[in-house]
């Protein structure tokens, strides 16, 4: 399996996240420049935590004009996994690629620390390996985490189970308490919590593996399907 | 050479917390008698006589200056006098 | 300094004393036209007036910091570039220092703190190092006033601002509060970076006939004269003085530290030196004066964001985010394009000169030419007449204070509530502590410990710092200080490396004020020579006084040990039930300077307790080693508070507690800040070994099970309580100050 990390000027986590897939999971990981205009050859795409842009007119809104961004489109629509974390979740919010915004934290202050998550929805293509109503924790650091969308998405969203995590205890105002989400297609999923700063045991918690190994999972089952 | 200005608010449901801050600041200040605080953004920039259109206005404020899930806009297009 | 329509001429500026107004003394603007052959003009003499500022001089420490050991057998660069360097192994090394930013935080506190972040990131990738940690020290008055409050809101949120953008984790720092800092807030900001041999980079310009680029963003007028204002008092009128504060844009640092990171790579540059305090005139000078050679400026070719900029205005001004290389000549088109590609100016407007002048050039005339050494190593150096005051004569007769106590529960209870000793978790909590993914021991232990990725090393990292101590008594407080970052650095498995220095004082013109400096830094120096820590890198922060009234003497240590292997890497907290507790050193009932003292009689008086640098150094060789060997659990300093306050943190946060047995004097045992002590925990198998390595370790107790604190004495148990009832107020006392009106 072949991972890009899209680079954004201003993104902070590409590293961590390039550690994480190459390290934590063992797969082959490239980073791929905002510039860019193609993907191909990629089997999952990551969009990092950071601030791109500087967080300008709003976190993500400048980056979705980005090159790069028609790519992530494209392979959103291929089905293959595309994963946005934190800012990465903002931009994939901005692009359209997800229904809702995120704005600023209840109590205006940015937040770092590690919280409790429910697995809502154990059945998608980077939830597999957890369990139904699991509880990880995993940290979050952001000032704009809180989740908002209209009563109508909302109803849509829970009726389709697509909210994958949900606080346990809603630490920015987050409407139903949600954390990630996917689309209707079940490949794109958009995190605040960051998975890929819980893979190493020496920093004290590995619940974010499961995810990425998850996704691993997920694609080797889809291309032996398709050589069998 | 037109002027273009554009106010950005969040819409009536959303919450500001921001706006309460500041709006508890306001009668810690003094002022209680003020309310419904809510802040937004204004944006301003010049355009070509040709290009400024309502249309391509929209298409601006619409897909980069709001985001329309959480904001609403307004605008106003002013003549630029020359100095 | 406003806007002027018409620049005085130098005979104007002779004529009206205008010197004097930008900060030089009537002997300095004597030796300027001695130095020049005739008077200055107006951009010569705000060349003369920045560059001989205090901050940029340091003509009134240089005579003091002198005194610092600076070298040593790992040190690769000393004080004098933009940051210390020390030797890790493995052709790597790290790279660190602590600058502050005290006047413009307590003018605008969001932007001083901010900048003073970007600042100090500047400081450390202007060496070629990739920053990997940033701390801080802080100081505000007591949370009682919402000056204080507000002051401590915004300077948290502009490092949190700054820090959280740019992507560099926040891992450590400390905060105190006393009426001492209530008009003079300090605030002090330390970078950590790690950089391989081959990398490193001088701040010289060197090679004649290479090219003088300016990166970052457009010069504006900011923060002009920033340089003289950091070298006076507040005072009321400080704050027209607001525009003499700097904008900060951790974004633009971002993206200057990446494209400065790849540059590196290339060989084209020969020298870097980023511009902060005086802007372009520090920089270029500096660069210049270090190398032996001239630089030749053309102003026309420097990137301008406001129109009709002066040589002056540019010269001085403090717009953050830019940086000077020197680059081979014929190869600014590579660096060029490394910089565009990160959208970022990068424009060639000098070259390196044999004649040791700064000529610039402006609009086809030259605008000023001065010699480099007259602005950089020639610049004044003052001796400042030094009074021990008489009130130390009489503190040190006092005779010792003994404090009486019947409530022990109130008493540690109060303790751990004072926001200089309570949970800074409503500090931290808004700074990312985890972005790089390599901090391996968070705020809230004794010191932050960031892993080195590719090896089985760590960085063990610390600010510390005790003025109620050096009040009493500068020297032994300037020793205790390096001793007890050093004994953070231990307490989490790691080897002191060296040192860099933030010392923050009054105005050194008062006799007394200057007795404090030079006192602080001998004692700084004895213990920086006995643990083997040499000073590499530091600041000066003078004339931190409002309305005639000093800080107290506050020397900040920040300190980088080196973790040989991550195994070692050791927290405060207890680990296990069944695990015995060691006291490492016997109380001696000394409470001179203590948060006891503080507590009980709302002042400090009496002597500083006592410091021995030898048998401190061996404690700590012998607690490293027990460390190394594997048998402590958990280890922790005792400072504020005593020994009570240092068992209730190392509960904290692990839902365990302890039940303890003394003897001797409750109150000294409990509660006076003797030196050189720790506490330990063990498993009850690795006792034996302990004491042996460990002489002066003895027992005092266990951890248990369910959380609760109980202190049994020769008089009875006196203390017996649930551990939330002192953790909820520990935890609780900065967030309940912050939220009450």
């Amino acid at each position: 399996m072949k991972t890009a990390v899209i680079v954004f000027p201003g993104s902070n986590c590409d590293r961590d996240m390039y550690e994480a897939i190459q390290c934590g999971l063992g797969v082959e990981v490239e980073y791929v420049w905002h510039a860019e205009t193609s993907l191909a050859g990629f089997d999952a795409i990551m969009i990092p935590g950071g601030f791109s842009y500087g967080d300008y007119l709003r976190t993500g809104a400048i980056a979705r004009f980005s090159n790069i961004m028609p790519a992530i489109v494209q392979a959103a629509n291929e089905g293959k996994p595309v994963l946005g974390v934190c800012n990465g979740f903002q931009i994939l919010l901005e692009a359209g690629l997800l229904p809702g915004a995120l704005i600023r934290n209840k109590n205006l202050k940015f937040m770092c620390r590690t919280v409790g998550l429910e697995v809502v929805n154990p059945h998608t293509m980077f939830s597999s390996l957890y369990e139904k109503g699991e509880v990880i924790r995993l940290p979050i650091a952001h000032g704009e985490g809180n989740y908002y969308c209209d009563e109508a998405t909302l109803a849509k969203l829970k009726a389709e189970n697509r909210i994958v995590f949900k606080y346990q205890n809603n630490p920015n105002g987050s409407v139903a308490d949600i954390a990630g989400i996917i689309n209707e297609k079940g490949n794109v999923l958009g995190m605040m919590p960051h998975p890929e700063r819980a893979v190493d045991a020496l920093l004290g918690n590995v619940s974010g593996l499961r995810l990425f190994q998850s996704i691993l999972k997920h694609w080797r089952d889809s291309v032996a399907t398709v050589t069998a | 050479m037109k002027k273009v200005k554009v106010y950005v608010t969040l819409k009536e449901g959303v919450l500001d917390p921001q706006g309460k801050a500041v709006e508890g600041a306001m009668h810690r200040l003094g002022y209680p008698e003020a309310s419904g605080v809510r802040i937004g953004k204004f944006i301003e920039f010049a355009m070509t006589d040709d290009a400024c259109s309502d249309q391509n206005i929209r298409e601006l404020c619409e897909k980069l200056l709001a985001n329309t899930v959480i904001e609403e806009f307004r605008y106003e297009v002013e003549e630029v006098t020359s100095p | 300094m406003p806007q002027l329509q018409h620049e005085p001429t130098a005979e104007e500026i002779a004529k009206n004393r205008l010197y004097l107004k930008m900060g030089l003394k009537e002997n300095e603007y004597e030796r300027i036209i001695e130095v020049l052959g005739r008077k200055p003009n107006y951009t010569e003499t705000g060349l003369f007036a920045v560059m001989w500022s205090e901050h940029c001089s340091y003509k009134t420490s240089k005579p003091v910091l002198k005194r610092f050991p600076t070298s040593g057998p790992r040190v690769l660069q000393g004080p004098g570039e933009g940051a210390g360097i020390v030797d890790i192994g493995d052709h790597q090394a790290v790279v660190f220092k602590i600058e502050s930013h005290n006047h413009p935080s307590a003018i605008e506190p969001y932007q001083g703190a901010a900048t003073g972040v970007g600042g100090i990131i500047r400081d450390v990738f202007s060496m070629g190092a990739r920053p990997i940690a940033l701390l801080n020290s802080l100081r505000f008055g007591p949370l009682t006033s919402s000056r204080a409050r507000y002051l401590f809101e915004e300077v948290v949120s502009g490092i949190a601002g700054y820090g959280n953008c740019i992507g560099i984790p926040t891992v450590g720092g400390e905060v105190a509060f006393d009426a001492s800092y209530e008009g003079n807030p300090l605030v002090n900001a330390m970078c950590v970076g790690l950089i391989n041999h081959e990398d490193i980079q001088k701040g010289q310009a060197s090679g004649i006939g290479n090219t003088v680029m300016y990166v970052g963003a457009a010069t504006g007028r900011d923060g002009i004269h920033g340089a003289t204002f950091a070298s006076e008092e507040l005072t009321e009128a400080s704050d027209e003085k607001r525009p003499a504060v700097q904008v900060g844009d951790p974004f633009m640092e971002k993206l200057l530290l990446e494209a400065t990171l790849e540059a590196i790579k290339s060989d084209a540059i020969v020298g870097i030196q980023d511009m902060g305090a005086a802007g372009l005139a520090s920089s270029s000078s500096e660069m210049a004066s270090k190398a032996g050679v001239g630089i030749e400026m053309n102003l026309d070719l420097v990137p301008q964001r406001e129109a009709g900029m002066t040589p002056y205005e540019m010269m001085l001004s403090e717009s953050q985010e830019r940086m000077l290389l020197v680059v081979k000549k014929g190869r600014e088109a590579e660096i060029q394009e490394i910089f565009r590609k990160w959208d970022l100016y990068a424009a060639a407007c000098g070259r390196v000169i044999e004649e040791k002048v700064l000529r610039l050039l402006h609009h086809g005339t030259v605008a000023a030419e001065v010699p480099v050494d007259a602005l950089v190593k020639d610049a004044p150096v003052y001796h400042m007449p030094s009074q021990e005051p008489a009130q130390y004569r009489a503190r040190q007769e006092q005779e010792a204070w003994r404090p009486e106590i019947t409530n022990y529960k109130e008493i540690l209870l109060n303790l751990l509530k004072d926001p200089t000793i309570a949970s800074k978790e409503w500090v931290y909590n808004q700074y990312d502590y985890m972005v790089q993914t390599n901090t391996v021991v968070s705020p809230g232990s004794d010191a932050a410990v960031v892993r080195i990725r590719g090896t089985q090393k760590a960085l063990a990292m610390t600010t510390d710092g005790n003025a109620k101590y050096l009040k009493l008594d500068p020297e032994a407080g300037g020793k205790i200080a390096v001793c007890e970052a050093a004994r953070n650095i231990i307490c989490s498995g790691g080897e002191p490396l060296a040192v860099t220095d933030n010392l923050n004082f009054g105005n050194p013109e008062k006799p007394d004020v200057f007795w404090q400096i030079e006192k602080a830094a001998d004692g700084i120096s004895a213990a920086c020579r006995t643990l083997e820590t040499p000073v590499i890198s530091g600041n000066v922060s003078l004339y931190n006084e409002t309305n005639g009234q000093a800080i107290d003497p506050t020397p900040v240590i920040g300190m980088v040990g080196l973790i040989e292997n991550v195994h070692h890497i050791t927290t405060v907290s207890v680990k296990a039930p069944g695990d015995l507790i060691y006291v490492i050193g016997r109380a001696k009932g000394e409470f001179g300077g203590s948060a006891l003292q503080r507590l009980l009689t709302g002042d400090v008086f009496g002597r500083p307790p006592q410091i021995d640098l030898e048998l401190e150094k061996k404690r700590e060789k012998q607690l490293l080693s027990a460390i190394k060997a594997g048998i402590i659990q958990s280890a922790h300093d005792i400072s504020e508070g005593g020994l009570a306050v240092a068992v209730a943190e190392s509960l904290f946060n692990t839902k365990l507690g302890a039940s303890l047995t003394i003897s001797g004097d409750n109150v000294s045992e409990l509660f006076d800040e003797t030196q050189s002590r720790f506490i330990v925990t063990v498993k009850k198998e690795d006792a034996e070994r302990l004491t042996t390595m460990v002489e002066d370790a003895y027992p005092i107790g266990f951890v248990t099970d369910g959380p609760r604190l109980t202190i049994q004495t020769e008089d009875g148990i006196i203390i017996d309580d649930e551990l939330s009832f002192y953790e909820n107020a520990w935890k609780g006392a900065i967030p309940c100050l912050m939220t009450a009106n």
